[in-house]
């Protein structure tokens, strides 16, 4: 997949150039007005680009200097917008069938009932958008994009304008979407969390260019990622597969690089592949490994860098054999226990604060 | 009902709906143009299409007769072309009284197209629908109310043209003498007033049978689309 693209509207100035060898789940990630949207518009074709050269699947949508432009009604981009736009005029089976009618009979590969089972419509079939709750609305608009037989699906924001509970209800939905259908996936999201738990490949972006683009884990050690997601949520992101799994305890141990991670995971089992976020305000760095200590995670490494958080503290990138925890210490730690560039540390993280997020490796596309 | 009154009615009705059918195509183009295209010139176009609201009937009837009568240089040309004469006859009366309603029928299906979210049309294209498919399939049904509130309002208001038809077509029984030029023309007799009167109610039912329908169609057609009836 590739999407390079500039656009100039007024004072803003969109230049991308986004390539993603192996596309999954591509998270379009950074805050509201940093051009997500007019990138996803211009991928759909809704919108026309100064410049473009846009590749998916091996088919040109757009290519500016070739002349080539695929109008939007012809590029079989599936698109989900924040608000989901139910044709209101429809029942939800007459909004599932209106793009599933309009798609060539030769590309028909999913099937009405494959999307109803997969994204539990059966009951919602007779009823109007108006009676929907936001969250089947989502689903219902991720069906009729799904029917519409896309060579690309363009989630905008889908949860954005749901509740915590409407979320958790939703997401569920899209991981099994990217899990079952090969089709990549573009995911615009200002949410990190969304990004962690479905993206396989992120693209961090400001003020319409690309701060960073690259895997999940890669991404969340960018210095730039905490303008956007704040102190709290800074942490790395580790992948890594579950060895072994107590249902009594709640407790899975998981394989990150040469270490092992305890981690509080349900529905945990051997041999799955798994995400976890350690947040770096809840790592804690010692020189000895303490002994007799609640803390579930106790692992040698060493520092690799050291940088300047803000004025208050400091973030130690420590290397854990082959991948890099964050940790937040104040500028007081950090000289208390003399803090340096290769030195030999243990980390300290419980099992409880660790996000872990079951994830199953993503498919490759032949 | 004499066959006075009758014919009166019927010719109304049938100029009305004539009228109505002769605008409703023109006026969906051009509130489509006026809500959708920002084109030059729109201000003249949206002058043009009001002017007669503010013209007075019979000023619009004149000028109809400038440009359609049989010495007109449109009238003429139909004339002699075709054989078609517009003034005197019923076809005439239409015509003058969907000139007067055009504005009218425009707005309402001006506002009702404003009303439609684009969005939805963004997200038919997405799903594979070219330009007129989503036309007909999301923009024409969603503002359908307008239409059906536009169609009734100029029908309604078509009953009861007089200026511009009388100047343009004359007061013609059977041909060009509708409900409000009968109405007219029984005050002008001598001893017409029960006539007059007459005449009156069976406008004055019309109208209101014109608008208790109108609203219940409405109605019907919120649900239908799916919106909340008010």
């Amino acid at each position: 997949m590739k999407i390079h693209a500039t656009h100039r509207r007024g004072t803003f100035t969109l230049e991308v150039a986004i390539d993603v060898p192996r596309p999954g789940v591509v998270a379009l990630f950074g805050r509201s007005g940093c051009g997500k949207t007019t990138l996803a518009n211009i991928v759909a074709g809704l919108l026309r680009p100064d410049t473009a050269d846009i590749e998916v699947d091996g088919v040109t949508l757009e290519n500016t200097r070739a002349r080539q432009h695929v109008p939007a009604e012809r590029r079989r981009v599936g698109y989900v917008f924040q608000d989901a736009r139910l044709f209101p005029h429809f029942s939800v089976l007459g909004n599932l069938r209106y793009g599933e009618r309009r798609a060539p009979a030769s590309d028909r590969r999913i099937t009405l009932d494959q999307v109803v089972e997969l994204l539990g419509l059966q009951s919602l079939l007779q009823r109007r958008s108006r009676e929907l709750s936001g969250g089947e609305r989502q689903r219902v608009a991720l069906g009729r994009a799904l029917l519409s037989q896309p060579r690309l699906l363009l989630l905008d924001e889908p949860l954005a304008s749901l509740d915590a509970a409407r979320r958790d209800e939703v997401l569920p939905y899209l991981e099994r979407l990217r899990d079952e259908l090969v089709i990549p996936i573009i995911y615009v999201s200002h949410q990190f969390d969304e990004v962690l738990r479905l993206a396989t490949h992120a693209v961090l972006m400001d003020r319409g260019r690309v701060v960073t683009q690259g895997a999940v884990e890669q991404v969340s050690l960018h210095p730039q990622l905490r303008a956007i997601v704040g102190t709290e949520a800074v942490g790395s992101v580790l992948s890594g597969s579950i060895i072994a799994a107590d249902p009594h305890s709640g407790l899975a141990s998981v394989q990150v690089g040469k270490g092992t991670l305890n981690v509080t995971l349900r529905d945990a089992r051997p041999g799955a592949a798994v995400r976890v976020q350690v947040l770096a305000r809840d790592v804690i760095l010692a020189i000895v490994a303490p002994q007799g200590i609640s803390v579930r995670n106790i692992l040698p490494g060493h520092i690799v860098a050291i940088a300047e958080d803000d004025a208050d503290a400091y973030l130690v990138h420590v290397d854990i054999g082959g991948n890099v925890v964050l940790a937040r210490v104040t500028r007081a730690a950090l000289h208390a226990l003399a803090l340096r560039i290769d030195m030999p540390i243990f980390v300290l993280v419980k099992a409880v604060s660790i996000r872990g997020h079951a994830f199953l490796a993503p498919r490759s596309r032949e | 009902m004499s066959a006075a009154e009758l014919d009166a009615l019927q010719l109304s009705l049938f100029v009305a709906f004539r009228s109505v059918l002769f605008g409703l195509p023109l006026a969906i183009v051009v509130a489509w143009l006026l809500a959708r295209r920002h084109v030059a010139g729109r201000i003249f176009l949206d002058t043009f299409v009001h002017l007669p609201l503010v013209l007075p009937p019979v000023l619009v009837g004149y000028l109809l007769l400038l440009l359609l009568g049989t010495r007109g240089p449109i009238g003429g040309w139909l004339y002699r072309s075709f054989g078609v004469q517009l003034i005197f006859t019923s076809t005439g009366a239409a015509l003058a009284t969907a000139v007067m309603t055009f504005p009218l029928m425009v707005r309402a299906i001006r506002l009702s197209l404003e009303g439609v979210d684009p969005g939805l049309e963004d997200a038919a294209r997405t799903l594979g629908a070219g330009a007129w498919d989503r036309f007909c399939t999301i923009t024409l049904p969603l503002m359908s109310p307008g239409i059906l509130a536009g169609v009734v309002t100029a029908f309604a208001a078509g009953l009861g043209e007089f200026g511009a038809v009388i100047t343009f077509v004359s007061n013609i029984p059977g041909e060009t003498r509708t409900l409000p030029l009968a109405l007219y023309t029984a005050l002008q007799t001598p001893g017409g007033d029960v006539l007059a009167a007459r005449l009156a109610m069976i406008s004055l039912s019309l109208g209101i049978a014109g608008l208790i329908a109108a609203e219940l169609i409405a109605r019907r057609m919120r649900g239908l689309l799916g919106r909340q009836s008010r």
